[in-house]
């Protein structure tokens, strides 16, 4: 059952991501990547990850790529603007790079099989809930969660000064 | 059950379907969306390690690498709306100068 | 709820050890907002006292980080902290003085930059504050999730300034393009460290040490489950190997490199050429060092904690550096912008860099380190020569403009020259120094492979010479091409005058800094190797390339 359930996602999701790859209009590969993030989403609640599977709809699929969208739609850009010329050979360079890649995919289903998750015992604290995740990040990883904090604030900063208008001081 | 190969396996997938765009797209915004892609593989390849593991740092490293997405996407989308405001108050609507 | 009141106490530990352990780091942040808040109430012609602030923050981080290094010093023990997120030892202190010195000569030279330019702003100097404040967390990040969310810290606000020339559109797509392979390299990089966590069920790289010899020795249990997982260490290792390549443009990974150098300002130029790349291997140093001593591979006559069977990454390193070394110098004979050859010069300063890693003893360790210090000093100042040729109309970046330099401006062209020849590593410049260590720590091995591509950088070395000789030929002996007057501001002056003196002072008399470096490579956890006496007739038949692997165990 549950197997049958993650096939169904799983096609969900790559079907998604190779249309991101597939349409010529940034638009509908924005949309279609929506598509493969809710799929992830559902995956992360079989994993009990429900923490992270609610922050991955509400800031990536419900922030950033609304963002994206948001910025495709304002510079209204027809699909012959924003691209940019590749060397020739590069394009050849990604089908070895895709081989060994799926080869390593592979190997890794045929290496490591039949794992079971681990049961969560009467009592114990779930690993995928907001408080174990959050006791987490401000006992063990304060320092790297401060620094994220520090880059946040740096980027909201530097997405201003590039994208704010001339002579509007 | 579903087994944990499985889940490296589709995360191996969407990343190679991540990189591959990247090579092959010629739009910037699809090559970011693509980069996008390719980070969400990895989520899921950390999210699945560690749910088997019954460790929380995978998780954490999801969160983080989402943070570090949303800076990225505000400072790479600024910088593309420079492009456009340069090129359009240039109006060489396609010259391209940028070589990948 | 126990689980809290632990929390409690954890947090009483984490206050203590944050006055101690990041205050360099939080003096910078601290300071970087106080100039995004100053940038505000500054009338337009002022903005230059940003400047000063971001220096005067500098100085008071050096100031902290100096006290920090007396702390460990005295008790002889490099301290950990934050529950083992970051390590204070040697290597980090060297390497935060590393990244505060180029930021402070970088400031310098901004200063009468942007003015030309027309885009004097504090955000700017704001900016290389928090990019410098995640290379000192790099430099000190003993976790991946440390050093990847400080990696990014860097490399954002490193875009960021490359693009920061809003109105020129080189500046625009230089950023563009630098996001673009950047934001992709972490990609590549991430999936590696996903990898690596999956392999050893934990982010630490002391843990991830400890763990991977079991996990690679071919019966590793991923939880209970005998499996032959060589393959994919070998992978995590090449996808965090080539993630770090391309943050520092070595050569597979180098294309990036010349169009961000070209288009972005000159003194951003100067800053990615030195301390984003100085920070980059520093954690190239930590995550292959600390992180993945045992992977480093069956070389010849290796000890024999490595992995057998398999190639580690003394191999991929020195391929790569070859590669390196020789595609970056020859690229740069055919250069015509200075801004695009000092591009390729620095590709192939990074191969040169990399060579300390592949010694893997005492001697390289601290040939990389010390490298990475003049490396800092030299081409900085080469970078603010460049920025002493730009003003009004006259862009400053083709030969050209050195063209009988030495009538106009007869210091700067001496300064020049003095860097030029530290580059191209003659004595008695500092240059000459870094050089000479690195070769000693390949020659000390004496492995044959490893001695012939010392024999090499010895070689690419004096190509380099040719190109270096290009500017001094260009500055004495080519008449001049147009009589406009230099303008070189007080803060240039300064910072030239400091880097030409540490230049010959080092070159002189570098002992100190061979002290410094030399603590910084005998760091808690550094591994190095010893090669074995092995006699000359196997020496000659099982070569590198020719490690046999063994054949792959029966499917279960």
């Amino acid at each position: 059952m549950e197997k049958a359930l993650f096939i169904i996602i799983a096609v969900i999701a790559v079907a998604a991501a190779l249309n991101v790859l597939i349409q010529r209009n940034p638009l509908y590969s924005a949309l279609s990547l929506i598509g493969t993030m809710a799929a992830l989403s559902v995956l992360y609640v079989m994993l009990r990850a429900q923490f992270i599977a609610a922050v991955q709809i509400v800031v990536y699929a419900g922030a950033i790529l609304v963002l994206f969208i948001f910025v495709i739609m304002l510079l209204n850009a027809p699909k012959q603007q924003l691209q940019i010329d590749k060397q020739k050979g590069l394009r050849y360079l990604a089908i070895p790079l895709a081989g060994l890649l799926l080869a390593e995919a592979f190997y890794v289903v045929w290496r490591v099989q039949d794992i079971a998750m681990p049961v969560v015992k009467e009592g114990e604290e779930a690993v995928g809930t907001t408080w174990s995740v959050g006791v987490a990040l401000f006992t063990h990883y304060l320092l790297p969660f401060q620094v994220a904090g520090v880059l946040l604030l740096m980027a909201l900063i530097g997405a201003v000064v590039l994208a704010r208008r001339e002579g509007d001081k | 059950m579903v087994p944990l190969s499985w889940y490296l396996g589709l995360s191996a997938l969407l990343f190679t379907i991540g990189a591959m765009g990247v090579f092959i797209k010629r739009n910037t915004i699809t090559i970011f969306l693509c980069i996008e892609l390719m980070l969400n593989g990895v989520n899921l390849t950390l999210v699945a390690l560690s749910g088997f593991f019954g460790d929380v740092s995978g998780q954490l490293f999801v969160f983080m690498v989402i943070a570090v997405a949303a800076a990225e996407a505000a400072v790479g989308l600024a910088i593309i709306i420079s492009i456009f405001r340069n090129r359009e108050s240039l109006n060489v609507d396609d010259a391209d100068t940028l070589k990948l | 709820m126990p689980a809290l009141l632990q929390a409690a106490t954890d947090f009483q530990t984490i206050a203590r050890q944050a006055g101690q352990l990041i205050m360099p780091e939080a003096i910078l942040t601290l300071f970087a907002c106080a100039a995004l808040i100053l940038d505000v109430m500054l009338p337009r012609n002022r903005k230059r006292v940003v400047a000063w602030v971001c220096l005067a923050g500098i100085g008071a981080s050096l100031v902290s980080l100096g006290i920090l290094y007396f702390n460990i010093s005295s008790r002889e023990a490099a301290r950990t902290g934050f529950f083992d997120m970051i390590i204070i030892d040697n290597y980090a202190v060297v390497f935060k003085l590393m990244f505060l010195i180029g930021a402070a000569l970088s400031i310098l030279l901004s200063i009468k930059y942007l003015d030309t330019e027309g885009e004097q702003r504090g955000e700017y100097y704001a900016l290389i504050l928090f990019s410098v404040t995640g290379m000192m967390f790099m430099a000190s990040g003993v976790d991946l999730l440390t050093l990847f969310i400080s990696l990014e810290l860097m490399a954002i606000s490193v875009y960021i300034l490359v693009g920061f020339l809003k109105r020129d559109q080189r500046s625009n797509e230089a950023a563009m393009k630098y996001f673009l392979l950047g934001a992709f390299s972490s990609g590549v990089l991430l999936y590696g460290i996903s990898l690596v966590y999956g392999l050893t069920g934990t982010t630490n790289l002391a843990k991830i040490a400890a763990a991977l010899p079991t996990v690679a020795s071919a019966n590793y249990n991923l939880l209970g489950t005998p499996a032959d997982m060589r393959y994919l260490v070998l992978l995590s290792m090449i996808l965090m190997a080539a993630g770090m390549f391309f943050k520092v443009a070595a050569v597979p990974f180098h294309m990036w490199a010349p169009d961000a150098y070209e288009g972005a300002p000159t003194s951003i130029t100067a800053f990615m050429s030195v301390a984003v790349k100085a920070a980059s291997f520093a954690m190239f140093g930590r995550l292959f060092l600390y992180g993945l001593p045992d992977l480093r591979g069956a070389l010849e006559g290796d000890p024999a904690n490595n992995i057998a069977g398999l190639p580690g990454w003394a191999l991929l390193l020195g391929i790569v550096a070859a590669i390196t070394m020789v595609w970056g110098n020859l690229a740069a004979l055919i250069q015509n912008n200075t801004k695009r050859l000092l591009a390729y010069s620095s590709i192939s300063h990074a191969g040169f860099t990399l060579l300390g890693l592949i010694a893997g003893n005492q001697t390289g360790y601290t040939a990389f380190i010390i490298y990475l210090f003049i490396y800092t000093l030299m081409n900085l100042g080469v970078f603010g020569c460049i920025i002493a040729l730009r003003r009004r109309g006259i862009a400053g970046d083709r030969m050209e403009d050195f063209n009988g330099l030495v009538r106009k401006a007869p210091w700067l062209t001496v300064m020049m020259t003095i860097f030029l020849l530290s580059l191209g590593g003659i004595p008695p410049t500092a240059g000459f120094v870094g050089k000479l260590y690195l070769f000693m720590g390949l020659i000390e091995t004496g492995n044959p492979w490893l001695v012939r591509l010392a024999i090499l950088a010895v070689l690419m070395s004096a190509v380099s010479l040719y190109y270096y000789i290009r500017f001094i030929r260009a500055m004495y002996i080519e008449p001049e091409s147009e009589p406009q007057p230099l303008s070189l501001s007080r803060p240039l002056q300064t910072a030239l005058a400091v880097a030409v003196l540490l230049v010959m002072l080092i070159g002189v008399y570098p002992q100190p800094l061979i002290r410094l470096t030399q603590k910084a490579a005998t760091s808690q956890g550094l591994k190095t190797y010893v090669y074995e006496e092995k006699p000359a007739a196997t020496d000659s038949t099982d070569q590198p390339g020719a490690v046999p692997l063994p054949p792959t165990p029966p499917r279960r």
